[in-house]
C-alpha cells in the first residue's frame, strides 16, 4: 500500500494531487452545503465538453514535439473567421455550425504551416515564441475586427466599420446547437448528448490518426529526434504536420466553444485561451513532452469541474465570489505550468 | 568566440562589402525598423512638436529604471526578466499601505524604497531558486511565475486586506470594506514625490548636460594619448556638446514653449546612479562572474563559480531594481490600475529594451535608453497616428501593443535561429 502510494505520488506530482484534493474538497462541500448538484453537474458537463476540443488541439504539437501549443490562438482566430464567414453568409442551425468549420480549414492550414515552418527555425524556444506569436496575432486581428468588411447587421457596428466585440448566435439558431442535440434529463441532470458525442467523435477521429502511418512518425518524431531520423523520418516534416493538426483543432475547438457559449468573443476573446487549454491537459498528467488523449480527458473534467463547482461554494464564503474564483483559476492555471516546466529540465542540462 | 567566426567566413567571400551591409541591417533590424515606424508615426500623426518633447521627456524618465533593471539577468545568461513583475508588485503592495498611512511627498518615497528592498530581495531569491530548476526555459517560466504571483496579490489585495489584513480607509478600500479600489490616485500623496524634488527647465538640461560632457570628453582625453581615434573622438564629442549646449542658451532667449517643458532632475540622477552602477558592475569580480555564466554555465562551474548563487543574486538584483523602478513610476503616473499595471510593464519594458537592439543574450546600457525613446515615441504617436489615417484613434492602440508582442516574438525568433545557426557552423567546422 505505501509503495503504491509512494509511484502514484511520483507519477502523479503533488501539484496534481493538491488540484484533485481541492475538486474532491469543493464537492463535498457543494454537498455539505446542500447546493443543487445536478445542475452543478450538467453545467460541469457542459463546460467539460465545450471546452473539450480545444485542450485536445494542444495534444499533436506536443506529440510532435514542439511542446505544449500556447499559440493555438492562431487556431482559434481562423475558427473565428470561418465563424464570422458563415454569420456573413447569414446561415443557419447546422449549415451554419458546420460550414464555419468548413470555412475556417483552408484559414487553420495556411497558418498552421506557416507556424510549424517557423517553429522549426525557433528550436529550444518554441513555448515562448508561440506564446508571444499568439498575442501579436490577436492584437493585429483587433485590427482586422475594426476594419473587417462584414456587413451583416447581427455583426457590424450600426454605424462605421468593423464588427462588434461579441456576436450572438441565437438568431441564427446556432447558440447551444448541439448542447440540445439529442439531449435528455436523467432526474435533474441535463446530459447534452451531442455536444459530448462531437467532442469524443474529435477525439476517436485525432486517436486514429495518431494510429496512422503519418501519426506514429510524429509521435517517433516528437519523442526522439535523433533517433526518428536515423530511421528515415523527417523530423521538420512531422513537427509542421502537428502544428497544422493543432491549428485545424484550435479552429473548430472555438467554433464548438462558441456555439455553447451563444457568442463570438473577439478582440481581447482568445488573448487567454491558449494557457486555459494548456493548463487543463497539464492537469490531466500530461508534461512537456509526452500527452495522451486520457490527459486530455481527465484535464479537462478536473479543470473545468473545479471551476464550476467552485463559483457557489465560494459564494457562502466570500461576498466578492467572482474574483475568488477567478483568482482560483489563475493560480492553478498558472501553478500547474510551473510545475510542468521544472520537471522537464530537472533531469536535462 | 562567435562573432569572429562569422567575421572569418565574411572576409573570405566575394562580396564583401554587400554582405557587411546586409550583416548590419540584420543585426539592427529590429532598431532600424523602429526608427523608420517612429519617423513615420511623427509624420502621419501631425503632432505638434512641443507636446511630443514634453510626452517622451516624461514617459523616459518614469520608465527608463524599469528598463534598465532588465540588463543584469541578461548578463547572467538568463534572458529577459519577465519576473521583474513580482518587484513591481511588490512596490504596488507597499505604496498601498504607504499611502494608508498617510506619508506622502518625498520622505514617503524614501519609506517605500526602503520597505519595499527586503520584500524584493526576498522574492527575488525565490524567483532565482525557481529559476535555477528551470534553466533553458527561463523567460517563459518568469512571464508564467509573473502570471502566478498576480493571483496570489490578488488574493492578498481583493480578499484578505480589509479583512484579515486591518486597514480602515474609505478612499482605498472598495464600498464593502474588504478588497482594494481598482484604481488607486496618489495625487496629495506620492505623487511626484520623486519628480518635485528638483525639477529644471529643458533648456537649463540641455545646458548643463553640454557642458558635463564636454568636460568628461576633455578629462578623458587629457588621460589619453591625445592622438588618432581619442583626438577625432574628443573633436566630435566637443562639437555635438557645444550645439546641445548653444540650442538650450538660444532657446531659454527665446519665448518658445520648449522653455516650459519641466524635466524632473531628481528622477534623472536617480537613473545617471544606476547606468553608473550597472556601468562600474560589470567590472566588478561578481559582474565577471556573471558573464562567465552568462556565456557558458559548464565552463563557469569548471573555473569554481558557484553558477546557482551568481545566477540567484543576478535575479535579486534586477528584482530590487525592477521595484524602485515601478515607484519610481507609479509616483509619476499617479493614478494607477490596482490590479493590472504591473503586467503591463513586465511587457513594455522587455519591448522597450529589445527595440534597442538589446537580445536575449546581450543588453547594455545605451541599447536600454535608446530602446525607451524609440518604444514611448511610438506609443505616443500612434494612437495619432491611426486617428489621422484612419479616423480611429483605438487603431493606433491595437497597434502599438500588436508591435510590443510582435517585437518581442521577432526578437526571439531571430535569436533562436541564429544560435542554431551558429551551433550548426560550429558542427560543421567539427566535421572539416
Amino acid at each position: 500500500m505505501g509503495n503504491f502510494l509512494k509511484n502514484l505520488y511520483r507519477n502523479f506530482g503533488l501539484p496534481r494531487l493538491i488540484i484533485l484534493g481541492f475538486f474532491l474538497l469543493l464537492c463535498v462541500m457543494a454537498v455539505m452545503l446542500e447546493l443543487n448538484f445536478s445542475e452543478l453537474m450538467s453545467s460541469s458537463l457542459v463546460r467539460i465538453a465545450m471546452n473539450g476540443v480545444l485542450v485536445l488541439a494542444i495534444l499533436p504539437s506536443i506529440s510532435c514535439g514542439t511542446g505544449p501549443n500556447f499559440g493555438v490562438s492562431l487556431g482559434i482566430l481562423c475558427g473565428l473567421v470561418g465563424g464570422l464567414i458563415a454569420m456573413e453568409l447569414q446561415l443557419n442551425t447546422y449549415t451554419n455550425f458546420f460550414m464555419a468549420i468548413i470555412f475556417s480549414m483552408p484559414f487553420a492550414v495556411l497558418v498552421g504551416l506557416g507556424y510549424g515552418f517557423v517553429m522549426n527555425k525557433v528550436k529550444g524556444s518554441e513555448m515562448m515564441f508561440a506564446m508571444f506569436i499568439g498575442w501579436s496575432a490577436v492584437s493585429l486581428m483587433k485590427i482586422f475586427w475594426l476594419l473587417a468588411p462584414f456587413k451583416n447587421p447581427e455583426m457590424a457596428w450600426p454605424i462605421g466599420r468593423g464588427v462588434r466585440v461579441t456576436i450572438s448566435l441565437v438568431n441564427r439558431g446556432v447558440a447551444q446547437l448541439l448542447n440540445n442535440t439529442w439531449s435528455f434529463k436523467v432526474g435533474d441532470l441535463t446530459i447534452p448528448t451531442g455536444l459530448i458525442l462531437f467532442f469524443l467523435l474529435c477525439c476517436l477521429l485525432v486517436w486514429l490518426f495518431m494510429r496512422s502511418k503519418t501519426g506514429v512518425a510524429m509521435l517517433a518524431a516528437g519523442d526522439n529526434p535523433r533517433f526518428a531520423t536515423a530511421a528515415g523520418i523527417n523530423v521538420d516534416r512531422q513537427r509542421i504536420i502537428g502544428s497544422v493538426v493543432s491549428t485545424m483543432l484550435g479552429a473548430i475547438g472555438i467554433i464548438v466553444y462558441a456555439q455553447s457559449f451563444g457568442f463570438y468573443q473577439l478582440y481581447e476573446g482568445p488573448h487567454f485561451m491558449p494557457m486555459i487549454a494548456v493548463a487543463a491537459i497539464l492537469i490531466g498528467g500530461a508534461s512537456i513532452k509526452k500527452a495522451s488523449i486520457a490527459n486530455v480527458i481527465i484535464g479537462v473534467v478536473l479543470f473545468q469541474g473545479i471551476l464550476v463547482v467552485a463559483m457557489p461554494v465560494f459564494n457562502v464564503f466570500t461576498q466578492d465570489m467572482a474574483s475568488m474564483a477567478e483568482i482560483s483559476r489563475v493560480v492553478i492555471q498558472n501553478g500547474i505550468i510551473l510545475y510542468a516546466l521544472t520537471q522537464i529540465v530537472s533531469g536535462g542540462d | 568566440m562567435s562573432k569572429t567566426g562569422l567575421r572569418a567566413t565574411e572576409n573570405n567571400s566575394p562580396g564583401k562589402y554587400r554582405q557587411a551591409i546586409i550583416s548590419f541591417l540584420t543585426k539592427h533590424m529590429v532598431t532600424i525598423m523602429f526608427v523608420i515606424l517612429s519617423v513615420l508615426g511623427l509624420y502621419l500623426s501631425g503632432m505638434n512638436s512641443t507636446l511630443y518633447i514634453s510626452d517622451i521627456i516624461s514617459r523616459v524618465s518614469r520608465n527608463s529604471f524599469l528598463v534598465l533593471s532588465l540588463i543584469i539577468p541578461v548578463m547572467a545568461g538568463m534572458g529577459l526578466n519577465f519576473a521583474m513583475v513580482l518587484g513591481a508588485m511588490a512596490a504596488q503592495a507597499v505604496i498601498i499601505f504607504v499611502t494608508d498611512w498617510g506619508v506622502g511627498g518625498f520622505p514617503g518615497i524614501m519609506l517605500c524604497i526602503v520597505l519595499v528592498t527586503p520584500l524584493a530581495i526576498l522574492l527575488g531569491y525565490l524567483t532565482g531558486k525557481l529559476l535555477n530548476k528551470t534553466k533553458g526555459q527561463e523567460m517563459i517560466t518568469g512571464l508564467i511565475l509573473g502570471f502566478f504571483a498576480a493571483g496570489i496579490y490578488w488574493f492578498i489585495f481583493l480578499q484578505l486586506v480589509g479583512g484579515i489584513i486591518p486597514m480602515d480607509n474609505e478612499v482605498l478600500l472598495l464600498s464593502s470594506g474588504v478588497g482594494v479600489r481598482t484604481t488607486i490616485d496618489l495625487t496629495g500623496g506620492l505623487r511626484y514625490g520623486l519628480d518635485d524634488v528638483w525639477r529644471l527647465s529643458l533648456p537649463t538640461v540641455m545646458m548643463a548636460l553640454g557642458t558635463l560632457y564636454a568636460l568628461i570628453k576633455l578629462f578623458t582625453f587629457i588621460r589619453s594619448d591625445r592622438q588618432g581615434e581619442s583626438r577625432t573622438g574628443f573633436i566630435y564629442g566637443i562639437i555635438l556638446s557645444l550645439v546641445v549646449a548653444v540650442a538650450g542658451l538660444l532657446i531659454s532667449n527665446s519665448d518658445s514653449l520648449v522653455n516650459n517643458i519641466n524635466v524632473p532632475a531628481a528622477t534623472w540622477i536617480a537613473i545617471a546612479g544606476l547606468c553608473l552602477f550597472l556601468h562600474f558592475f560589470n567590472k566588478t569580480k561578481l559582474g565577471q562572474d556573471m558573464r562567465t555564466v552568462g556565456q557558458d554555465r559548464h565552463v563557469a562551474a569548471v573555473s569554481g563559480i558557484e553558477v546557482d548563487k551568481v545566477r540567484i543574486i543576478a535575479i535579486m538584483f534586477s528584482m530590487v531594481f525592477a521595484s524602485w523602478g515601478h515607484i519610481i513610476f507609479l509616483q509619476n503616473m499617479g493614478a494607477w490600475s490596482t490590479y493590472g499595471s504591473h503586467e503591463q510593464i513586465g511587457f513594455y519594458a522587455t519591448a522597450a529594451i529589445l527595440i534597442g537592439g538589446a537580445t536575449v543574450s546581450r543588453a547594455t546600457i545605451g541599447q536600454a535608453l535608446l530602446g525607451v525613446f524609440l518604444f514611448h515615441t511610438l506609443f505616443i504617436v500612434a494612437p495619432a497616428a491611426g486617428r489621422e489615417m484612419y479616423g480611429d484613434a483605438q487603431i493606433g492602440e491595437y497597434f502599438r501593443v500588436f508591435v510590443a508582442y510582435g517585437v518581442i516574438g521577432l526578437t526571439l525568433a531571430l535569436h533562436a535561429w541564429k544560435t542554431r545557426l551558429q551551433s550548426k557552423q560550429k558542427l560543421q567546422a567539427l566535421d572539416k
